[in-house]
């Protein structure tokens, strides 16, 4: 049952590898900070979730955030009414979710290609402005749900008494802040993997990439696709949800923000940045976009000055102020022009780039291969 | 419907369909026996590919039904009819480009295995030898096996027919339904199709296969019907169809 050929085996130890030591590699681009590694941990997870749904079976949802945001008013709920213990409030936060996927996936899944996505773009919306403004006294609208002293935490007060300031979540004790809430992400997140590569590799997985190919074809060769398309939706919600309950976990608040259609819209861009279909390529996509966030956004003018003070003095003024356009608010622009460049370039995203690098240092001339060279170029008819 | 003849598998029973004004099919009645090899001729546009069509679950008729071995298919779902045992070979070829010859060939051996549905995610690929194997042995047949690891997409029009053919064969239908499964075919591998169809014939399976080329009719239909304009104009086996003269005006006068 639990077999994986060496393939498997190297990938995911290497995946395994790459998260956990992420404190030591991260440490000379200054990213190595558990707030910021906790965000690539959850946004890994967030978009293998979502590979499963687009990059496997082809539906290209534009409302996941919807999801995400489901996961995070549940899990601070769980913290509220029973207990500030991590597990109810994840397990909570992926059931309420998969319960709103089963929902949302069973009408949107009615149609495909781009009405399916107007669909979950518009499903998204209703959640957003129902989390905004109709359903204040559950959200608390723009305020964002939190924590307060008075919160009954059933489950925690029956043990304890009530402390003096607001708790913190915590794994049966162990507080989730600083380098251990990464590492709880961190677990998470290879075990998110482990069964994304599951999926990618059995039977069920070669369904949904049939019925990303063909899904007319899968028809006629006796498989009922809709309860395959539901599966991945509600799979892709779940793990939604969980990034959204591990984002209340890393902080006990929820927005309604997070469920905007931006917040979806920066999830499909992260997958295809990254080579949507791969295991890799998300994963690597979203750490990019959060770690180029995450630099962009901080630069101001000061830096960008001491950034162009090599230039002769008329100079530097219009350089600092079109690079100004790019950083701080404008930070979405640069997200905007790596997008297109990587989309113009490389269709297959940043996981393209390295098999091409892979190929030119693999098989130099070598007429032997043509079959697999001219398969890649011929078009399919 | 008139005979409970328990040779005949397949019974399209006075189907008609319309598209808009236009009569694609007309009062059709057709009956095909256990084991046997039908064939449908006829000039382009007669109705052929329709008559598949809704067969297959593809258009819904007009009126009239299609039963098969006691179940009725008008109505049915394309998956739920092949999950009877219906496979279907089409016009132009229907495959996952993106996936491998081997892939293309396997998957069709899990709806067999495990029905329409199934939360398989726990099984391995590399697991499934059984159902690899198998995959080989029927690319063995068609005489793809060589390019097992290509890219579906990139074969030529005759190979993905093949490839087609094959990803029929692994689920052993009990009714297989061939679109004009060799255009685009060399001679060569015409005639070797001809001859796999012919093994194919030995174990039993039935087939309605739709040809223009007169070689590959002859060689293997037990019967053969041919539809003009909508209608069976004329039935037999292929030395009465061969020395119809109705046919002759209406076939061969509109062939290409
Ligand atoms: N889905 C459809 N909608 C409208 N007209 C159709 C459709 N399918 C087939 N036809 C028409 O029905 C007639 C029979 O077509 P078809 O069955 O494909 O012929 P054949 O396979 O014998 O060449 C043609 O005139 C064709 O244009
Ligand atoms: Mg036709």
């Amino acid at each position: 049952m639990f077999f994986m050929n060496r393939r498997d085996i190297l990938v995911f130890a290497g995946f395994t590898i790459l998260v956990l030591t992420m404190p030591i590699w991260l440490t000379p681009t200054g990213a190595a900070y558990p707030a910021l590694m906790q965000t690539f941990a959850i946004y890994g997870i967030m978009v293998i979730g979502f590979n499963i749904l687009f990059g496997l079976t082809g539906y290209l949802s534009f409302g996941h955030a919807a999801f995400l945001g489901v996961g995070s008013y549940t899990a601070v709920w769980s913290f509220k009414l029973l207990t500030m213990n991590a597990i109810p409030a994840l397990l909570f936060a992926v059931l309420l979710s998969g319960v709103f996927a089963v929902v949302i996936g069973y009408v949107s899944l009615r149609r495909s290609g781009i009405y399916f996505s107007i669909l979950t773009l518009a499903f998204a919306q209703m959640c957003y402005s129902l989390a905004y403004s109709v359903l204040t006294p559950i959200t608390n609208g723009e305020t964002s749900l939190q924590l307060t002293l008075q919160d009954p935490r059933v489950i925690d007060l029956a043990f304890t008494e009530r402390g003096s300031g607001l708790p913190v979540p915590n794994l049966f004790g162990l507080p989730m802040t600083g380098l251990t809430g990464f590492y709880f992400c961190a677990v998470i997140l290879v075990l998110a993997f482990f069964l994304a590569q599951r999926i990618t590799n059995s039977p069920f997985g070669m369904t949904l990439k049939g019925i990303k190919s063909n899904q007319n074809r899968m028809d006629y060769t006796g498989f009922n696709t809709r309860p395959y398309t539901l599966a991945a939706f509600v799979i892709s919600g779940m793990y939604a949800g969980l990034a959204g309950g591990l984002l209340a976990v890393t902080d006990p608040l929820a927005g309604a923000e997070r469920m905007q259609w931006t917040a979806s819209g920066e999830i499909v861009l992260m997958t295809i940045l990254g080579g949507a279909g791969t295991l890799f390529g998300p994963v690597i996509g979203a750490w990019l976009v959060k770690y180029a966030e995450n630099i962009f956004s901080a630069f101001n003018e000061s830096v960008l000055h001491n950034f162009f003070s090599f230039l002769p003095d008329g100079m530097e003024e219009p350089f600092v102020w079109v690079a100004a356009l790019f950083v701080g608010e404008g930070w979405h622009l640069t997200l905007g022009l790596l997008f297109m460049i990587v989309v113009i370039f490389l269709p297959g995203g940043i996981m393209e780039g390295v098999r091409r690098i892979g190929t030119l240092f693999r098989r130099r001339p070598d007429t032997s291969d043509g079959s697999a060279v001219s398969a890649k170029q011929q078009p399919a008819e | 419907m008139t005979t409970n003849d328990k040779d005949i598998v397949l019974h399209v029973a006075d189907v008609h369909k319309t598209f808009g004004g236009l009569h694609a099919l007309s009062d059709i009645d057709l009956q095909v026996e256990q084991g046997k090899t039908h064939a449908i001729i006829g000039p382009n546009g007669a109705g052929k590919s329709t008559l598949l069509n809704v067969c297959v679950g593809r258009l819904a008729p007009t009126s009239g039904a299609v039963i098969f071995d006691g179940h009725t298919l008008t109505g049915k779902k394309p998956h739920e009819i092949n999950q009877v045992g219906v496979a279907r070979v089409f016009q132009t070829p229907e495959i996952f480009p993106e996936l491998s010859v081997l892939h293309n060939v396997m998957v069709p051996a899990f709806a067999k295995r495990d029905g329409s549905f199934s939360l398989n995610f726990m099984r391995h690929l590399d697991t499934q030898s059984d159902i690899r194997s198998e995959a080989e042995s029927v690319l063995e047949d068609v005489g793809l096996v060589a390019q097992k690891d290509v890219h579906a997409g990139s074969l030529s029009r005759g190979d993905k027919r093949r490839m087609e053919l094959a990803m029929c064969l692994i689920q052993h239908p009990r009714l297989l339904l061939l679109d004009e499964p060799t255009a685009g075919m060399s001679r060569h591998d015409t005639n070797t199709t001809i001859d796999l169809l012919k093994r194919i014939k030995e174990r039993g399976m039935t087939k309605i296969i739709i040809e223009h080329d007169m070689h590959v009719v002859f060689s293997l239909a037990d019967k053969i019907s041919v539809l003009a304009q909508g209608r069976i104009i004329a039935e037999g086996s292929p030395e009465e169809v061969r020395a119809n003269p109705k046919v002759q005006e209406a076939y061969l006068g509109g062939a290409h």
